[in-house]
């Protein structure tokens, strides 16, 4: 039904190549988000998907169709965009019942839909505002009502939540994720912000100019990363990347640990420089550098703030470590590899 | 109980123009200066002029009351003179903002060459209108007309009929709509272009994916957003089509027989060259209550629609 599947697509403006041979596929009714930094083509590859561009090569299957040079009205795809794209001069309700009026849906039928969705995201008393007298959480609501009633097999959110105040946009997070899981539309959500894409995903898409990193579920990209890039992208802070014979040595700042704190298991020791600490109210990040080693970024270790950090102070080193089972090892080109541990 | 001296601030006269409510009314001045003398009292005179006798014989200012009016009234040339004004402005007005919105789409589009072609748009805007009008009384002439070589060329028009462009009542009518149709032409797409591109790509992306197409985008989405600004630009394009002597009058002179003859053609020749001030000033004022109201509504309904 909703399954999408790009081949290959690859986009050029110009010299520019903004999508560089993404292949995926999207299950049925899954909530997939695309999560790169900005400028990565994540955004183009949506608007591809939509049909709002058009693929300099690749196939797009939407429902098991070949949609290329299908135009955007008859994808069955609907879009929410970063700034809502809601119409001015429209009142809520005629926002939501736009799409409804372009497919010459008959007048009774369009009441019952846009009373539907109102009633669905809570925007029963605000049809006969204008855009402009709405909230930001309440533009966002009406777009995503505007998508709903065409009840399209493809919704394609375009960083929906960005225009938000941080408070809110927690709160318009869990909502959306709860509402994906009503309607169970396939959803494509493209955001540069990891902890929407960890915390909506089901799976989660990492892209980086251009090119498909890394598709997986949260826990999956974040405890196995393909690749170093994957592996410096998601976390706060992000995974430590010291260098070594053949490759890097990856481990979670939460993975690195005073050594008396660790017990049992096979461990990797490394000496850890400690140059600041940063108290963050339930965690300390401490910054620094381990003896012997290069490492790409500063070093960091985050421990829960409640632990006692006796013989830790800025300045002084201290015995670490890391279980080997949190090991990950990177080849030179950048790439997961399965090499052992040799840090000593 | 002790004794509390209060020392009188001494007057800040060195941050005398720091105090916005001393330096407004002065940065203002001039232009209200401005405005008073150059507009405010040849305004009022001409006020009084359409209700008195004045004329260059006769400068008595005695006052008639409304006389004038009903004088010009009852003249067949003037009510030709009103009819000519409302064909003229409102033809020119429909033509140019038409060809300007057509200009304005096929200027958003991406080509080669696009910032020149932008600017040559504008350039019957930049040319003095009396250099302008010129060009096209020779394109228009009876003998050398370059419009009627091509269509004789074409094959559209017979060579021993030409068409006299300034020479008949008719042809005479479209000449000068033609001439100030094509100088509200860049105005028209300036206005377009300005509409347009405030138009945010978010929303004309909404609109494709919620699947309107051409027509649609344009007639239930662009132009209702953009209509403030097409409303402004057609109460200024009306304002001054009405008022505007400049291209009828060198053109045609208001003639053949009057067939071009419009208010500020006529006023001018009454009031200046047959030196009836006090009738010139009533045509002139004539249309000055109907404008006032048509402006007000306009401005009005733009208050409504503001979005």
């Amino acid at each position: 039904m909703g399954a999408v599947t790009a081949t290959n697509i690859r986009k050029q403006f110009g010299d520019v190549v903004a999508v560089d041979g993404i292949s995926l596929a999207v299950r049925d009714g899954e909530f997939l988000v695309l999560l790169g930094p900005s400028g990565c083509g994540k955004t183009t590859f949506l608007r591809i998907i939509a049909g709002l561009e058009r693929a300099t090569s690749g196939e797009i299957l939407i429902g098991g169709e070949v949609v290329n040079e299908v135009p955007p009205r008859a994808r069955g795809v609907a879009m929410v965009f970063q700034s809502y794209g809601l119409y001015p001069h429209l009142t809520v309700a005629n926002n939501i019942a736009f799409p409804l009026r372009t497919q010459r849906v008959a007048k009774v039928e369009i009441q019952r839909k846009v009373a539907w969705a109102a009633g669905l995201l809570g925007l029963d008393r605000l049809l006969h505002r204008r855009p402009r007298e709405l909230s930001g959480g309440e533009r966002q609501r009406v777009a995503l009502a505007r998508a709903l009633v065409r009840e399209p097999t493809v919704f394609l959110l375009d960083e929906p939540l960005s225009n938000l105040d941080a408070k809110l946009r927690a709160t318009a997070r869990s909502e959306l994720k709860q509402f994906q899981q009503t309607v169970r539309t396939t959803t494509i959500y493209v955001t540069h912000d990891q902890v929407e894409a960890m915390g909506m995903g089901d799976r989660i898409a990492v892209i980086d100019h251009g090119k498909l990193r890394q598709i997986g579920t949260p826990a999956e990209i974040y405890d196995d990363p393909a690749d170093e890039f994957v592996a410096g992208f998601l976390g706060t802070p992000p995974m430590n990347l010291i260098q070594r014979d053949g490759g890097s040595l990856g481990f979670r700042p939460e993975h690195f640990l005073p050594k008396e704190l660790l017990n049992g298991a096979a461990l990797t020791e490394l000496a850890f420089r400690i140059d600041r600490m940063e108290y963050l109210g339930s965690e300390r990040i401490l910054y620094g550098a381990i003896d012997g080693f290069a490492a790409k970024r500063e070093v960091t270790a985050k421990l829960p703030a409640h632990v006692q950090l006796t013989g830790i102070r800025p300045g002084e080193w201290h015995p670490f470590a890391v279980r080997e089972t949190e090991l990950r090892f990177f080849d030179l080109d950048g790439r997961r590899s399965e090499g052992k541990a040799q840090a000593q | 109980m002790t004794a509390i001296t209060l020392t009188p601030r001494p007057a800040r006269s060195r941050f005398f123009l720091d105090r916005a409510e001393i330096v407004g009314p002065l940065f203002i001045a001039p232009a209200i200066l401005y405005v008073v003398l150059l507009v405010g009292l040849p305004f009022l005179l001409a006020l009084y002029y359409s209700v008195s006798a004045y004329n260059i014989f006769n400068e008595s200012l005695a006052f008639v009351g409304l006389k004038n009016f009903r004088d010009i009234i009852g003249s067949e040339i003037f009510r030709r003179t009103l009819i000519n004004t409302l064909v003229f402005t409102i033809s020119a007005q429909i033509i140019g903002l038409l060809l300007g919105k057509i200009g304005a789409m096929l200027l958003m589009q991406e080509f080669r060459g696009r910032g020149i072609a932008r600017a040559l748009v504008v350039l019957p805007w930049a040319v003095p209108v009396s250099l302008a009008t010129v060009a096209w009384l020779w394109m228009f002439d009876s003998l050398y007309s370059v419009i009627n070589w091509t269509l004789i060329a074409l094959g559209l028009v017979d060579a021993a009929n030409r068409p006299q462009w300034l020479g008949q009542e008719d042809l005479a009518m479209i000449a000068v709509v033609v001439v100030h149709a094509w100088r509200l032409f860049p105005f028209g797409v300036v206005i377009f272009l300005a509409g347009f591109t405030s138009v945010p790509k978010d929303v004309l992306d909404a609109a494709t994916v919620d699947g309107a197409g051409f027509w649609r985008r344009n007639y239930q989405i662009i132009l209702p957003i953009i209509a403030p600004i097409v409303l402004i630009a057609l109460i200024f394009g009306t304002v001054f089509t009405f008022t505007d002597l400049s291209v009828v009058y060198l053109l045609t002179k208001g003639g053949p027989i009057n067939s071009t003859q419009v208010l500020g053609t006529y006023a001018f020749q009454v009031g200046i060259l047959s030196g009836d001030v006090a009738h010139g000033a009533a045509i002139c004022l004539f249309l000055f209550p109907f404008l006032l109201v048509a402006v007000i509504l306009l401005l009005r309904s733009l208050r409504r629609r503001e979005i």
